[in-house]
Formats: C-alpha cells, sequence, structure tokens
C-alpha cells in the first residue's frame, strides 16, 4: 500500500516537472506584438534611453508603440538575449557582445551595413577628477606620478573597462616614438596606481564618488551625468584618447516598429537627445546645450589624437584576444604579474 | 532557528540507522514527493549542472583553477576570511543571542528587531553603507576601503544574524531550573555554563556557524564596492567567478564553482562532527 501511493506520489511529481517547465517557456515567449518593442542594452542607457523612447511615441511612426525596457551589464545582456530573453532591439557597450548575437543567430551578419557601420552613440575615455583638479591632472603620464591613486573597473570582469585600458595602451604605443614596449611599462604603471578595480564601471563610479582615488579612468558620458546630476567633480580630455563606440541592431525577428525606432534614434533628433545625455554624436551637425559637460555651450570638443579600435588596434575581433585573452592577453598578463601585496 | 531543531533531528534518525523503517503514510510520501520535486527543481538540477560544466575541463580543469595563482590567491582570501568571520560570530553571535533572552533592559525589542537589517537589507546597499562609514569619507575616521580588513568587515556585517537566531530559540526554550538545581549543588557558574548551557546550544552555533560560513564563502554584493577587488589583495571568488563568465570561460567559472560548493561541504560535515564530539561529550 505505501509502495504503491509512495509511487503514485512519484509519478505525480514526475508529470509536474514538464508542466511547470513549458508552463514558464510559454510565458516568456508571449511578447512580440507587431507594434511593441522590447530593447535590451546596457546598463548607462537606461535615462537617455527614456528620453528617446518619449520623444519617438510623439513622432507618427511611434503613436502607439508600446515599449519593455531591460538594462544590466552588456555580457550580461548579451548572454540573456542568447539565453531567450525576447529583444526587438538591442544596444551594448562593445562589439564583442554584438558577435556573440550574430553566432548565435539573434542578429544578421550585416548588423553594421548602415550610415554608422552599426554604432549608435559615440563616447571617449576621460579622467574624473575631484572639483577643481587639485592635483592638476592633464595627461595620461600625469596618472603615473608616484602617489597618484586612480580607480579603473576590472577589465576581466567589466568589458567596457576594456575602453579604459586600450586608451591607455594607445597612448603609450600609438603615440610618436611609442612602441608596444613602452605600453606594456606604462599598463603595468599605470595599475600599479590603481587602488580599487571594482567590478563594472558603476561599481567603480560609486567607488570613486564615496571618496576613494584621486582619478577614475571613466566615460566622458558617463562623467557628464555624474556632473549632471550634481556629483562634485570634474573630467579631463587628455590630447589623446579612444573613442568609445556602442554598437546597436535590430534582431532577425525585430518587429518593424523596432527598426523605426532604431532610425529614429539614429536621426539628427535622436542624436541631440543622446548627446544631451552625454554621449558624442554619430552623425554630422547635431549641436546642443549639454548640462554637465566641462563647457555646456561647447560640450564636445575635438580630440587633438583620436584613436579608434579600427585604426589602431585592427578591431575588436583581433583586439580581444590579443590584450585580454584569458593566459595569453598582453593587458591580462600584467594584472596576473601584478601580485598586489603578495 | 528551524536549522537547529533540524539538525539535532538527523542526529535523531541517525541514531536509528540500523533496520531504517519508513514511517510514511499516503498523505506524507505525497509531501515528500514534493518536497523532493520543489528541492530537484532548485538545488540538485543546478548544483548537478555546474558539476557537469565543470567536468567539461576534466580534471585538467580543476589543477588549472588551482595553478591559477590569481584565483588561489581568491580561494584562500575567501576562506580565509570566511573561517575568521564565522569564529567571530560563533564569539558575538552567542553573546547577543544571550543578552537578548536572558537581560533585560532598555531597548531590547529594538535591538532584537535590527539584528535582521542585514538580511533585509539588499547587500550592495550594505556595502555602500558601510563605505560610507568605514571609506575614504568616513566620519568615524576609519578608512578601511580597498583593505583586506574590508573584506571581514563586510562579510561580518552581513553574517551577523545567523547565529543569534539559531541559538535564540534554543536558549530560550531552556529549563532555567536545572541550572538553578546545578547551582544549588554547588556549581560554579562556569561548570553550569560548561555542562548545561554549551552542550544544549552547541548544536545550534554549529547549524548557525554552518550558515554563516555558506553565506560568507559565496557574498558579492557588499564587497564589490568596499573592496576594491583588488587582484590577489581583495578580490573574493565570487567576483573572480564573474570574471570567468564575463570572459566567456564557463569551465573555469564552473570548476571554481565546485571547489568551493567542496570547501562549503567540507566545512559543514566538519561543523556536524565537531557538534556531535561536543554535544555526547556534555
Amino acid at each position: 500500500m505505501i509502495q504503491r501511493t509512495r509511487l503514485l506520489a512519484l509519478t505525480a511529481a514526475a508529470l509536474a516537472v514538464p508542466a511547470i517547465l513549458s508552463g514558464c517557456a510559454a510565458s516568456s515567449g508571449s511578447s512580440g506584438d507587431s507594434d511593441s518593442v522590447s530593447v535590451v542594452g546596457f546598463s548607462v542607457m537606461k535615462t537617455a534611453n527614456e528620453r528617446l523612447i518619449a520623444a519617438f511615441q510623439k513622432t507618427d511612426e511611434g503613436k502607439g508603440v508600446k515599449f519593455t525596457t531591460s538594462y544590466g551589464a552588456s555580457g550580461d545582456q548579451a548572454r540573456a538575449v542568447i539565453g531567450g530573453l525576447h529583444a526587438d532591439e538591442v544596444h551594448f557597450s562593445l562589439e564583442p557582445d554584438m558577435a556573440k548575437l550574430v553566432d548565435s543567430g539573434d542578429v544578421s551578419k550585416d548588423w553594421n551595413q548602415n550610415a554608422t557601420d552599426g554604432i549608435l552613440t559615440d563616447s571617449i575615455v576621460v579622467f574624473l577628477v575631484r572639483k577643481g583638479n587639485p592635483l592638476g591632472i592633464k595627461t595620461w603620464e600625469d596618472l603615473t606620478k608616484p602617489g597618484v591613486k586612480v580607480v579603473t573597473p576590472n577589465p576581466e570582469s567589466s568589458g567596457s573597462a576594456k575602453w579604459n585600458l586600450l586608451a591607455a595602451w594607445a597612448h603609450a604605443a600609438h603615440a610618436p616614438g611609442g612602441s608596444d614596449a613602452k605600453a606594456k611599462q606604462y599598463v603595468t604603471k599605470l595599475l600599479e596606481n590603481t587602488i580599487a578595480m571594482p567590478a563594472s564601471g558603476n561599481d567603480a563610479m560609486a567607488s570613486f564618488l564615496a571618496g576613494n582615488g584621486d582619478v577614475l579612468v571613466a566615460y566622458e558620458n558617463d562623467s557628464i551625468a555624474s556632473r549632471a546630476a550634481g556629483n562634485d567633480v570634474d573630467y579631463v580630455i587628455p590630447d589623446d584618447t579612444l573613442l568609445i563606440e556602442n554598437p546597436a541592431a535590430v534582431t532577425t525577428d525585430a518587429t518593424p516598429a523596432a527598426k523605426d525606432f532604431l532610425d529614429f534614434q539614429l536621426s539628427k533628433e535622436g542624436q541631440t537627445l543622446y548627446a544631451k545625455a552625454g554621449f558624442r554624436p554619430v552623425i554630422d551637425g547635431v549641436q546642443t546645450e549639454v548640462p554637465g559637460a566641462e563647457d555646456p555651450s561647447d560640450p564636445y570638443p575635438t580630440v587633438k589624437t583620436l584613436y579608434t579600435l579600427n585604426d589602431d588596434f585592427g578591431g575588436w575581433p583581433e583586439a580581444d584576444p590579443k590584450y585580454f585573452g584569458e593566459d595569453t592577453g598582453l593587458i591580462s598578463k600584467i594584472i596576473a604579474g601584478l601580485n598586489i601585496g603578495g | 532557528m528551524s536549522t537547529a531543531v533540524l539538525s539535532q533531528d538527523t542526529r535523531a534518525v541517525g541514531r536509528g540507522r540500523p533496520g531504517v523503517r519508513t514511517t510514511l503514510t499516503p498523505g506524507s510520501s505525497l509531501g515528500l514527493g514534493i518536497a523532493m520535486v520543489w528541492f530537484s527543481l532548485l538545488v540538485l538540477i543546478p548544483l548537478a549542472a555546474i558539476v557537469a560544466t565543470a567536468g567539461d575541463g576534466g580534471w585538467s580543469g580543476y589543477i588549472d583553477t588551482f595553478k591559477n595563482p590569481q584565483s588561489w590567491a581568491a580561494i584562500k582570501l575567501t576562506v580565509g576570511q570566511s573561517l575568521l568571520v564565522t569564529a567571530i560570530n560563533v564569539v558575538m553571535g552567542t553573546m547577543i543571542a544571550w543578552v537578548l533572552v536572558r537581560d533585560r533592559f532598555w531597548g531590547k525589542r529594538l535591538l532584537d528587531l535590527v539584528i535582521d537589517i542585514p538580511f533585509a537589507m539588499p547587500t550592495v546597499v550594505a556595502g555602500l553603507v558601510l563605505l560610507g562609514l568605514y571609506g575614504p569619507e568616513s566620519p568615524l575616521g576609519v578608512n578601511v576601503s580597498n583593505t583586506r580588513t574590508s573584506v571581514t568587515l563586510a562579510l561580518a556585517f552581513v553574517t551577523l544574524p545567523f547565529i543569534v537566531r539559531t541559538v535564540q530559540p534554543v536558549l530560550a526554550e531552556l529549563d532555567a531550573d536545572v541550572e538553578e538545581a546545578a547551582a544549588s549543588l554547588g556549581a560554579t557558574r562556569l561548570t553550569i555554563l560548561r555542562r548545561i548551557v554549551l552542550p544544549s546550544i552547541i548544536p545550534a552555533i554549529a547549524a548557525g556557524a554552518a550558515l554563516s560560513f555558506a553565506r560568507a564563502i559565496s557574498e558579492y554584493g557588499s564587497l564589490v564596492l568596499l573592496s576594491g577587488s583588488l587582484p590577489f589583495r581583495t578580490e573574493a571568488v565570487s567576483v573572480r567567478v564573474l570574471s570567468f563568465i564575463e570572459g566567456g570561460n564557463r569551465t573555469a567559472a564552473a570548476s571554481l564553482a565546485t571547489i568551493m560548493l567542496g570547501v562549503a561541504l567540507l566545512v559543514i560535515v566538519a561543523l556536524d562532527i565537531l557538534q556531535r564530539r561536543v554535544a555526547r561529550r556534555g
């Protein structure tokens, strides 16, 4: 008797499992109306995108379009979409995350065949310093002076931190008289001055705002947003720095409304709204005041020497393994060799 | 508190092991079925998946993890700090539980309520609060951020309630008559504590210590802002695992996770053995 009831219970349980699992699957795949857009983006885009979505919904194409949004660390978001998170449009911090979706078939191979090569927002690597720049930080060389405390996120856990260290590398390798050997030396010195390597760009910002360090190696857009939010910080644009390019694309099963939205984001109106939020426009002719910029009326001064991933590093597919490959990457090896404190 | 009861129960079942006879009625076997399905869905299947993923790299995957000096440093830091914090909790947690149960004072109810805050607060917020209080702009003038002490501090904060909450109900149930009888027979306070009180609360302390240790080795949120995650110095295993996942190396992430699973199991079993020994002697 007991045997039989136990068998019954186990059968019931066995039946319940697939039922529960299929229930989950059904509910996650239910979105996808023709007039809805699911945006999956990296965390910094949240505030800016809210404004763009509101403006888009006022246009003829955008009238009545419903939006669902999800923001998080760029790499996490890419993994989530591969894992089944529904997305009509994806917007990442760096191209390797987009490449993951191309590999998984979620984004078409020709995603970057448009006027901006698939890039939706630009920024540059800058130095965020305490109000009034008490240490007089101006150049990359100032960061490696004795006693200067630097904060930069960890490139092993934060994909976006890779921009920062590649900027440092470019400064020492690609400036006149530079070489890979010098770059290695420079990045080593920079990391020796680093007092915290938080897991993400947001954590690094929080750590810096809590008083850690003299300089945060940061993005221009984050720095502008931080100042616009009223934090007592300034930022310095060095004479030579790296262009940060954030790619966006619609997915293979995107709704028509998603394509309209991407067109809107790339339009003059869309780029102006992004510019107000701290991002350098990817198209010409955008003029606007930017609250939080060092000079709100000339928010995005031309950088004397602007390195790019494509021209100076041969693009992400080449640079990512070369500098950040786990045991072989040039920068990964520097971090592994630091052996700080023992 | 339920864990304390649970650990005593398993002991009782363990003693009667020869010729285990089932006590299942139709109703309770349905209950067992549901419990097992729930447990499998939430715990067993995901854990098996981690171990399986780690197995992709074979034994060399584990050896590589140990040989990687950065991972090894993270393991040493995390396990060492967790043991330290658990030891602190055993003393402090028991003391707080004692004060809460045995003493009457103004604000006792409030203290009893506040103890649970580390449970209720999102750990990232906890990290932020600790950074504000013990960081570079500390109003107390104590700056431990980006040092190993910050790891101790963060772990001590998030694991504080475990031992308090496991010991408290057991202590409250303890019959004061026995202690009085012992005292009237001439036992000193120390003897009473050692021979009567401690043996009764040791299982609860051990259960709380196991929870506290397990929580500490897996902590992430409160560390990310406070510790600075400096490789070789303040980088915890959880941050290291995140780095592996971010770098697309799931096998390394899973093997590091499996190693920590083994460490947790080892410590929990060790605590259980210790607890039985002490309880038997008492």
